[in-house]
């Protein structure tokens, strides 16, 4: 049989369209899933009680409390130094070998499994630096982890800027560091800021990072310093669903926390949008 | 003293040999027009003036460019204090996403002008000598991307104006515009021209006989002729001048 290039191309594009909407209802699915089975088990309580009796009762509050230290922590270190790492990238580096070579690596970086970062940080930062199982030690690693998207999402962003702004504000006499600071940097803003939302919510998810450097197995009381443990959602999650004390009657906890984490994903993902797009109208008309 | 003498220039992107010895000077207050073929020098000759050239990687440059008497590529120039004595307007409008004073003031504020008064002062006297002024005295604060084209366009002449320049270069500065923003682009240059000294880029034949009192062609690296606008393109010296400008190539 003889297809013609009309008939092929409505075969291709049904078999476009099946795809798209394959994925979209693959996520459908699993949102589906989680919010059907852990939306009866969220209440004020479960958000605001620790968990009790072998963490079969009770809510998940620490854990809350932990993943949002855990997020600020890690912010706190890869945004500074990621930010100017893509600056530095995007501006002021000749496109020589050296920065090919920072290019490759960064890349590598991001594509190193999280377990090996979480190896990684046990040992610098819990066992050589001594800062044992704490907040710090998992906030650096996280860091870490995210610390390659964040370089990636300024550089690109920075690039993305026209250069005629940058030669409009160079033959103005402006030095090259006003010019990144007044026209490019504040143009580049909505993408950037987007772009580190979007690495706190792969933060947020991470387990095996915190897995030797932070999370605790069950911690009921709220951490007094940054030497402290902390329990987070993805390992409380982990916990409660392999090796809990009762792991089928704590499903529907399970269920609940999972519910909590990919609410806390999407509100940061919602936020993202809303963000770069106030800026970008704000960067436009002042 | 001429207020831009080049001399024996020549300019290399890496083995590229893109200017064979120019020499050219430009008198003060005069409207100097460079044309040629795409591709021949012309706005790399521009943007030296400026030293806008260094910001590209592997380009040398031999020779001398004296600007007031200064050499401009000595080691002692500082290229920030050259800029606000030369000051550029670019081929495609390129204000700042600030609003409209903010675009104007914004080489004074880069340059160290803390004075408020004076910035406010000269921002005024900038839109104004840029015809800008009655356009966009009642939405200082709005956007300039607010603006047309044309507008915005006048905007940059007017952000270049505020530091106070001493040469205007221009790259082609109507070529994004319509007829009408083109017409008052045209008017304004035979404005500034009585304070300023302007050398412009155009692809434009008519827009070079309009505006400017010289005319220099380039082809393939060389300045072939410079000379008054009129002697150019009446009786031009050389046969591949004349060819260009009635068009038979280009």
């Amino acid at each position: 049989m003889n297809i013609n290039k009309q008939q092929a191309q409505k075969i291709a594009f049904i078999l476009f369209r099946l795809m798209s909407f394959s994925v979209v209802g693959v996520l459908l699915i699993i949102l589906g899933l989680i919010i059907y089975r852990g939306i009866g088990t969220i209440s004020w309580d479960f958000l605001s009680q620790a968990p009790e009796q072998g963490m079969t009762k009770g809510g998940i509050y620490p854990a809350i409390i932990g993943t949002l230290y855990l997020i600020l922590g890690s912010s706190l270190f890869s945004f500074p130094i990621g930010i100017m790492s893509g600056i530095f990238m995007s501006e002021y580096a000749a496109n020589n070998r050296l920065i090919v070579m920072i290019r490759i690596m960064t890349n590598s970086l991001s594509g190193v499994p999280s377990v090996v970062f979480g190896l990684f940080g046990m040992s610098l930062f819990v066992n050589t630096l001594g800062f044992g199982d704490s907040i710090l030690a998992g906030s650096l690693t996280l860091g870490l982890l995210s610390l390659p998207l964040v370089i990636r999402t300024t550089e690109e962003s920075l690039k993305a800027v026209d250069y005629a702004y940058r030669e409009g504000s160079l033959a103005l006499g402006a030095s090259k560091l006003q010019t990144i600071r007044n026209v490019v940097f504040p143009m580049a803003f909505p993408n950037i800021i987007s772009g580190l939302i979007l690495s706190i919510g792969r933060v947020s998810g991470e387990t095996a990072p915190i897995l030797f450097t932070v999370a605790a197995y069950f911690l009921p009381k709220l951490p007094s310093s940054i030497f402290d443990q902390v329990m987070a959602l993805p390992y409380h999650l982990y916990v409660i669903s392999t090796s809990g004390t009762d792991i089928e009657a704590s499903r529907d906890i399970a269920y609940g926390t999972a519910l909590v984490l990919v609410t806390i994903v999407l509100i940061l993902n919602i936020l993202a949008n809303l963000l770069r797009r106030y800026f970008a109208k704000k960067v436009k008309t002042n | 003293m001429s207020t831009i003498d080049a001399r024996n220039v020549d300019f290399y992107y890496g083995n590229f040999h893109t200017l064979k010895n120019i020499n050219l000077e430009v008198q003060k207050s005069e409207v100097v027009a460079l044309i040629g073929p795409s591709g021949c020098g012309k706005s790399t000759f521009l943007r030296l003036l400026n030293r806008m050239n260094d910001l590209i990687d592997g380009v040398s440059i031999t020779g001398t460019i004296l600007i007031n008497g200064l050499d401009i590529y000595a080691t002692s120039v500082r290229v920030d204090e050259l800029r606000k004595e030369v000051g550029m307007v670019f081929q495609k409008p390129n204000p700042f996403p600030k609003s409209i004073f903010d675009n104007v003031a914004y080489g004074l504020r880069v340059n160290g002008v803390k004075d408020k008064a004076l910035i406010e002062q000269r921002v005024e006297e900038s839109l104004k000598s840029a015809a800008l002024w009655g356009e966009v005295k009642e939405k200082m604060k709005k956007s300039a991307f607010a603006l047309s084209l044309g507008q915005q366009q006048r905007l940059c002449i007017a952000r270049a104006l505020a530091v106070k320049p001493k040469v205007i270069l221009m790259d082609e500065p109507a070529s994004a515009l319509d007829p009408i923003s083109t017409t008052k682009i045209e008017d304004l240059i035979h404005e500034l021209k009585q304070d300023y000294t302007i050398v412009i880029v155009t692809h434009n034949m008519q827009q070079a006989s309009r505006v400017s009192d010289k005319t220099a062609y380039f082809y393939l690296g060389e300045l072939i002729e410079y000379d008054k606008t009129t002697t150019i393109f009446t009786n031009p010296q050389k046969l591949s001048t004349q060819n260009y400008i009635t068009g038979r190539f280009g």
